[in-house]
């Protein structure tokens, strides 16, 4: 799937989700089921800190395509996080680039990404934008 | 207590969120305000606003009365001995950096030490970090233990230890973390046998505890506006006067100063004027002594019983749920008694408390979450991140019982 069409099937998932007790529902099973990060990849490196919680991202490069795997200590952030780890992870930094990455506000979670949530979600999107750019450059 | 009457005068704990009421427990954040303060505050914004001090019309005469009648509502409110020692900041914060620059300037020399809690909100920290910086002084740290209370031997051996008997410690009257009255008397009375002023954060104390600055013999105590149902960006410096006659000013500017020239140089005005610089915001001082006045109104001894039962109540409801440590216990610590105030931090085991927080929202509940603005605390008890849920005198148990299911209700979906 491109990751159009994965930001697609998100938002017909949340579509269903009327009520904010069915979202969050859905977003803390999300983070439960999101595989944790393995201790020694929680490094001061990937961790990406906010007041209110912790949010660790690592990525790599296999063939051409950034793998990434993250955690957080908050539920419902690991849940949004694994969102964006579905959506993002397993593509070119090209198409990485080119995506959109503003498919979380259209599922109705768009205050958790304002700044003054410090949950360290806006900073991980960018993080990966950044990553994306990065490997992008390199190649070229 | 009748807290339908009380609640009445608060026209913002009738605010609906997400179409709920709202429960608002998050008053060791800020509260929210009477309506003799908001009438204050919309009288003189309408039709009596005149900046102070500074000329002879009407508008300016009435603002100007009504800043010394706040100035004296403080000092009474105090207890202090004289309105020279009610200096007027923005808050808590900008009292405690006052202070740390003013007092530094004057007495501080390279090797100089300065103590402070471990216990301390970041406002009565970085103040201090910088200006040991600025001044080549050492901070040092009274460290508490697992209860968070203040131990005061070890006070004893900072002060018995080499170099110069420190020259000022700083501590805060309730921790915003732990909501435990430190007992101020003792405290009080160790330091000034050693010969060191003590200076408080009185920020979450005044609003729970009658201060009677006289009475602990305090040298300085600094608190806010907001938290005390009064207007935002207003606060206060208590100090005594012979302190505050010594200090160097911190900022400069007009109604500071006595006269200025370019060529003789700048001579200061008098107390408490020489450590407001600027237009004070006069409006809001004047909202503060209504805030005030509406404190000394209440019927503080049913007031504080009343608090008493909150806290008993909801530190036994906390203690049923599993998994869940109150930092803050009351209790007999050192042979002095720490009571505890209604503000609950919490760590519950399997849910972060950004979840909790989260959840609660959506059911109307505010309450605050994460790092509560004391990171060397949390960091000695282990924590990144805390629940806490403050109550105020508007509060009611109706309010607590349902804070309880609800985070029952999240615990269940978390864990
Ligand atoms: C104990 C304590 N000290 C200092 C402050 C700082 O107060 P303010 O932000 O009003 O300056 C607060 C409140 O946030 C507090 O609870």
């Amino acid at each position: 799937m491109t990751i159009k069409e994965k930001q697609e099937k998100v938002i017909e998932e949340f579509s269903f989700l009327e009520d904010w007790m069915d979202k969050y529902e859905h977003l803390i099973e999300l983070g439960k089921t999101l595989q944790s990060l393995p201790e020694n990849a929680k490094t001061e490196d990937n961790l990406i800190q906010g007041c209110q919680s912790r949010v660790w991202l690592d990525a790599r490069l296999e063939g051409g395509k950034l793998i990434f795997s993250a955690d957080s200590d908050a539920l419902i952030t690991k849940g949004i996080i694994s969102l964006l780890v579905y959506v993002y992870s397993g593509h070119t930094p090209q198409e990485i680039v080119e995506a959109d990455m503003t498919f979380i506000e259209k599922i109705g979670l768009k205050e958790h990404l304002s700044p003054t949530r410090a949950n360290g979600l806006l900073s991980m999107i960018r993080q990966i934008r950044m990553y994306a750019v990065v490997a992008n450059t390199q190649k070229a | 207590m009748n807290t339908s009457h009380i609640r009445d005068q608060f026209p913002a704990l009738k605010t609906k969120v997400y179409g709920k009421p709202l429960v608002y427990l998050d008053n060791g954040a800020t509260a929210q305000k009477p309506i003799k303060v908001l009438d204050v505050l919309t009288e003189m914004n309408r039709s009596l606003n005149g900046n102070v001090h500074r000329a002879v019309h009407y508008l300016s005469i009435q603002s100007t009365e009504r800043y010394h009648r706040a100035r004296e509502s403080i000092r009474n409110f105090i207890n202090a001995s004289s309105e020279n020692e009610i200096v007027f900041t923005a808050g808590t914060t900008g009292s405690l950096n006052l202070l740390a620059y003013s007092f530094g300037q004057t007495y501080i020399k390279p090797g100089d030490r300065v103590v402070i809690t471990e216990t301390e909100h970041h406002s009565n920290i970085v103040p201090w970090q910088m200006m040991c910086k600025r001044t080549g002084a050492l901070l040092e740290v009274w460290e508490v233990d697992e209860s968070g209370a203040l131990d005061p031997k070890k006070l004893e051996k900072i002060f018995d230890s080499s170099g110069p008997v420190p020259k000022l410690l700083s501590l805060p009257h309730i921790s915003n973390v732990l909501g435990l009255i430190n007992p101020l008397e003792e405290i009080i009375t160790i330091a000034h046998y050693y010969g060191v002023p003590v200076a408080v954060d009185g920020a979450q104390g005044i609003v729970h505890k009658k201060v009677d600055v006289q009475a602990l013999d305090v040298d300085f105590y600094a608190f806010s506006g907001h938290k005390l149902y009064g207007p935002t960006g207003t606060g206060v410096l208590y100090g005594k006067e012979k302190f505050l006659e010594e200090m160097v000013p911190w900022q400069g500017g007009g109604d500071m100063i006595e006269s200025v020239s370019l060529k003789k140089g700048t001579t200061y005005a008098q107390l408490p004027l020489k450590f407001e610089a600027g237009t004070a915001n006069y409006i809001g001082v004047a909202g503060l002594g209504a805030a005030v006045e509406f404190m000394q109104e209440l019927n503080t001894e049913a007031l504080e019983a009343y608090e008493a039962e909150i806290t008993k109540k909801a530190l036994q409801e906390l203690s049923t749920i599993e998994g869940c440590i109150v930092y803050g216990q009351p209790g007999t610590y050192y042979g002095q008694n720490y009571e505890k105030t209604p503000l609950f931090s919490m760590a519950i085991d399997g849910a972060h408390p950004s979840d909790i927080a989260q959840l609660l929202d959506r059911m109307g509940i505010a309450v605050r979450s994460g790092m509560l603005c004391a990171e060397p605390l949390l960091e000695r008890y282990g924590q990144t991140a805390l629940l806490r849920a403050s109550f105020a005198l508007y509060n009611t148990v109706e309010e607590l019982e349902f804070f309880m299911e609800a985070l029952k209700k999240a615990l269940c979906m978390l864990r």
